[in-house]
């Protein structure tokens, strides 16, 4: 696996993440992305999604919005 | 089943519940028991043993012996003791000139049909036929020698009432000569195991005790081999073997088994350092005397010849291993683990901790990745299978457990199980279950395949919900959908508990036609009307209760499904009274204690988050060091990052990553991508196969601790015997970590649980000495619950007001398609234990020596597949092959398998897919084809090479 693979999987399990938060009527779905990204990633992996969002990675809307809400 | 041999002494009938207290006096002696007792045990109550044969307190009276009769002032004759209970007032003699003569014609009459064979037999100083005989003073038998079960031949030829031992079971006897047809074989089978394998053929002279059909063995019989028949024989007809092989024990240990979350007790009958066998404890709260074929005698691995007791090193995974002094592989994983730091960073190195270890070591090995390794890299076994559990459970009702005690399973009135299978994966918890069953309680399994539960005979209406792999939100909703749109919410439950508002928002989420089992039936292929009906029978039933297991967590909406179940269980209010409540069943021994020990990589025991301050401080005190804020790498991210070339070393105690996490090619992979990979276990694993450094552990007989089974129950560890590798597993991390610079000097677990209390809330009030007196608690312990918590959030939630979560239903990403039509989903069975290093290594394996692949008629004709044919099973991550077994217990387009066996590994097949929160595998659903197969394959044919090479092991200097 490469690189690209890891980082592809880290925004797929960010977009698995929003599915769940976008039903829930508590809090924005970025919010409860970001913070359960925050309360279970190590830094390294935050920092890598981070990146990628940043360098234009195909995401859902929810999670780029929640990608600016990571702690790094 | 000698009382000097168990110390719980047999009180003759069960216990029987009553809020009325009868007096009444046996022999001169007053005494108080519950209404209903029997006079006999009243008598025992007093200390006073009557004689009998075919009573035990392990089921109900049976009164055939009438060896137990007394005398009772105003009453005609002399009762039975064992079938008559106590009245107020009653006067009862046990021992009158009547009552002995009687006895003694009894015993004579039993006695004439027995060999007399005492001192060569195997129950000889352990026989209650025998100690009987001494009781009611039998001196001499009258009857001449004739019509006889026990004598091979007599002067005319050989005798047509003889019947040969039989055999067939690896670890008991059953010898029809010394059968007194006492039924109580029979009656544990049906009452205690509820399997109904044994029965007595034939009448008067002519009743035997028989295993299944006339031309059946036990073997070949119903018989699931729980050894509750053998427990409660009185002679030598049912006995275990290693007591005809060894003799009788001489002392007792008491314990707890290492096999599934009920977590059983057991009392380790020794001879010396052997074992001779393991006995259920009567005392023990999870299982009260019961056991299963695992832990009742698949022991023997502990002994077995292909374990490993010396450390061993080498420098790459293709060389052969050499076997080294403790210091010297001490030194070199120590040493390799800092290089590791050094070359590539803090975090380039972690744990994985042992869920079936003890609660005491999984606290030394997450304290080393945090306090040694001054990072969070730990992890469990239990990532992938009940993490959902973790985050499910804290999130609707504020902690990471089930409700419940087992217990409560005696007042329940309707069972809803989903995702598990008890009788094959927790079966004494599904005894306890069909005793309750027969006794009227509905049953409702949401499962894709049939389950056993389903044929429990003599249960009332079963309902089954085969619902397609992968749609447990989509039927769960669809349940709650008909609670709420029908009315039959709890809502006083739900306005007192919960938040009014919010169950509102939920309950218009729920009212949408889309949740409607009308619509849900089109993906999940459950018919409307059998998940209303579910939907009404547990809104109706008094006390409903939830158990659930893998089938729950193990899929992409894991968390989403455990929170659908707390959901219906406030909706119905069915929390905080026994008989209800949300109960995980738990795979491995200690899976709650290793996530309660602080395993996962972003908790500290007690489960609080690395970033609260407050927790951080206490360890930061208690440790003496800086620790990281920061949340850790889970297994599978461990993995990733081994990929990525950042993360280079891992010490992994008593688990094999290889054999049970999915998607084996990426696992070995990431394996070989490390620079340093420690294994400790028993047995040369498959994960072994990628190490660099063996230490050798230690079974679960040779040390000391406690194991947190699935009631939260903190359970002894008691050391049997001498650890054959030299330490205990605590002892082996506590060196490695001292080789790293701890300085850490605990002497014995019970300093090590002192810090647990003392560091964790939850745990405050556990000690040994309090665990060595009252034999176990629940947790939390602590001032407020001195003697624990059977029961959780009886007045209220833990996290104030339960929690309604939302529960969309997504689909998986791993669909059924044109290359990969039928879904594989997996399991396990009765006689083996997850990767069955341990079950494989003992004689269970007549029950499964191979895994196979369930398919439906249908699905097999289309392929051409035959009964026991040898079959491809491809996925989008990889093929294996084994043969098939078809069964219309599996839908059409679903697939079956075990995952016991490494030269099978089912897990090549199954995907990188996970929980959304946890990341726990979805081990449940992969999509997968089937065809006809020659033979291995690739895949199998290069692993089997690899492994044969990796396990070489150079000859020491000495040989």
């Amino acid at each position: 696996m490469t690189e690209t693979m890891t980082h592809n999987k880290l925004i797929r399990m960010a977009t698995q993440m929003a599915d769940f938060f976008r039903s829930q009527p508590d809090r924005p779905a970025p919010e409860a992305v970001a913070a359960h990204i925050n309360d279970s990633w190590s830094p390294r992996m935050r920092q890598d999604f981070v990146e990628q969002i940043r360098a234009g990675a195909e995401a859902d809307p929810v999670v780029r919005e929640a990608a600016d809400l990571i702690r790094i | 089943m000698k009382d000097f041999i168990i110390p719980d002494r047999d009180m003759g009938t069960p216990a029987v519940k009553s809020d009325v207290t009868v007096n009444l006096t046996v022999d001169g002696i007053s005494v108080s028991v519950p209404a209903g007792t029997s006079v006999m045990r009243a008598a025992a109550v007093a200390g006073i043993s009557v004689p009998k044969l075919c009573a035990t307190d392990h089921v109900s009276a049976f009164g055939s012996c009438r060896l137990c009769v007394v005398q009772i002032d105003g009453m005609r004759g002399l009762p039975a003791s064992c079938t008559t209970p106590v009245a107020e007032g009653m006067v009862v003699h046990t021992q009158t000139d009547d009552v002995a003569r009687v006895r003694k014609g009894v015993m004579e009459l039993y006695i004439s049909d027995h060999p007399l064979d005492c001192l060569t037999c195997a129950a000889n100083g352990d026989c209650e036929l025998q100690d009987m005989a001494g009781a009611v003073g039998l001196r001499e038998v009258r009857y001449e020698p004739g019509k006889n079960h026990f004598a091979r031949r007599d002067a005319e030829g050989p005798n047509p009432e003889y019947r040969p031992k039989d055999q067939s079971n690896p670890y008991f006897t059953f010898d029809p000569a010394k059968c007194i047809v006492c039924s109580r074989c029979v009656r544990a089978c049906e009452e205690v195991q509820g399997t109904f394998a044994l029965t007595i053929e034939g009448r008067g002279f002519d009743s035997r005790v028989s295993a299944g059909m006339g031309s059946d063995s036990f073997l070949s019989s119903d018989c699931v081999s729980c050894g509750a028949c053998v427990q409660v024989c009185p002679t030598a007809t049912l006995i275990e073997n290693s007591v005809i092989q060894i003799g009788t024990p001489e002392h007792i240990v008491k314990t707890t088994c290492a096999y599934c979350g009920v977590g059983c007790s057991f009392d380790a009958h020794m001879r010396g350092e052997e074992v001779v066998r393991m006995v259920p404890g009567k005392d023990g709260k999870a299982n009260h005397g019961h056991s299963c074929v695992k832990g009742r005698f698949a022991w023997g691995y502990a002994t077995h010849r292909e374990r490993q007791t010396q450390p061993m090193v080498r420098e790459r995974i293709t060389d052969p291993w050499r076997v080294v002094t403790w210091d010297e592989a001490l030194d070199f994983a120590a040493s390799r683990l800092r290089q590791a730091q050094q070359d590539h960073g803090r975090d380039a190195i972690g744990v994985i901790t042992s869920s079936r270890c003890t609660n005491e070591e999984t606290y030394l090995v997450q304290k080393l990745a945090r306090a040694v390794f001054l990072n969070n890299n730990t992890d469990t076994c239990a990532r992938v299978c009940h993490s959902p559990t973790g985050y499910g459970l804290k999130t609707t009702f504020g902690t990471s457990a089930g409700t419940h005690d087992f217990d409560s399973v005696e007042e329940t009135d309707l069972a809803l199980i989903i995702g598990a299978n008890p009788t094959d994966g927790h079966p004494v918890f599904a005894s306890r279950l069909r005793k309750r069953l027969r006794q009227g309680a509905g049953l409702i399994v949401i499962d894709p395949r049939q389950i056993d539960l389903l044929k429990t005979p003599h249960m009332g209406e079963g309902l089954h919900l085969p619902l397609r792999p992968g749609t447990n939100v989509a039927v769960l909703t669809a349940i709650a959908h008909v609670i709420v749109t029908e009315g039959l919410y709890d809502e006083g439950f739900i306005r007192t508990r919960c938040d009014w508002d919010e169950f509102l928002a939920y309950a218009e989420f729920l009212r949408d036609p889309r949740h409607a089992p009308e619509e849900v039936e089109k993906l999940a292929k459950v018919p409307a009307e059998l998940i209303r009906k579910a939907a009404r029978a547990y809104a109706a039933a008094p006390r409903a209760s939830i158990y659930y297991g893998l089938g729950v967590t193990e899929h992409s909406q894991g968390s989403t499904t455990v929170m659908a179940i707390a959901n219906l269980a406030m909706l119905t209010g069915n929390i905080g009274r026994p008989g209800t409540g949300v109960n995980p069943l738990r795979g491995q021994n200690n899976v709650q204690g290793s996530c309660d020990m602080g395993s996962f990589p972003h908790e500290y025991p007690g489960y609080r988050h690395v970033s609260d301050p407050e927790a951080r401080a206490i360890y930061e005190r208690v440790w003496g060091v800086e620790l990281s804020p920061e949340p850790g790498l889970r297994i599978p991210n461990m993995f990733d990052e081994a990929l990525a070339g950042r993360f280079r070393g891992l010490y992994c105690q008593g688990e094999d990553i290889v054999q049970s996490d999915p998607d084996t090619h990426h696992v070995t992979s990431a394996l070989k991508a490390m620079d340093i990979v420690i294994v400790q276990d028993l047995f040369l694993n498959e994960t072994s196969n990628y190490a660099h450094v063996f230490l050798p552990g230690s079974s679960f007989l040779e040390k000391n601790g406690t194991f947190t089974n699935a009631e939260r129950r903190i359970n002894m560890v008691r050391r049997a015997m001498t650890p054959r590798n030299g330490y205990e597993d605590w002892e082996i991390t506590q060196l490695l970590a001292n080789r790293m610079g701890a300085n850490w000097s605990y002497t014995h677990p019970r300093e090590i649980m002192a810090e647990i209390a003392l560091t964790t809330p939850s745990f405050s009030g556990v000690t040994y000495d309090l665990l060595d007196r009252v034999g176990s608690v629940q947790w939390p312990c602590n001032e407020n619950a001195p003697l624990g918590t059977p029961l959780m959030h009886i007045d209220g939630f833990v996290r104030g007001k339960g929690k309604f979560v939302h529960t969309e239903y997504i689909a998986t990403e791993e669909r059924t398609g044109a290359r990969f039509p039928l879904l594989l989903t997996t399991g396990r069975i009765l006689s083996q234990y997850n990767v069955g290093a341990q079950t494989r290594r003992t004689e269970n394996v007549v029950w499964h020596a191979e895994d196979l692949l369930e398919i439906h008629p249908s699905d097999a004709e289309n392929r051409g597949i035959r009964e026991g044919d040898w079959v491809r099973v491809a996925s989008r991550s990889g093929e294996t092959t084994l043969r098939a077994h078809i069964t219309d217990r599996v839908a059409p387009g679903v697939v079956y398998t075990t995952f016991h066996h490494p030269t099978t590994q089912a897990n090549v097949v199954t995907t990188d897919n996970s929980d959304w929160a946890t990341n726990c595998p979805e081990f449940k659903v992969t999509a997968v084809q089937v065809s006809p197969s020659n033979g291995p394959s690739e895949w199998q044919e290069e692993y089997r090479h690899h492994s044969e090479l990796a396990r070489r092991i150079l000859p020491t200097a000495a040989e």
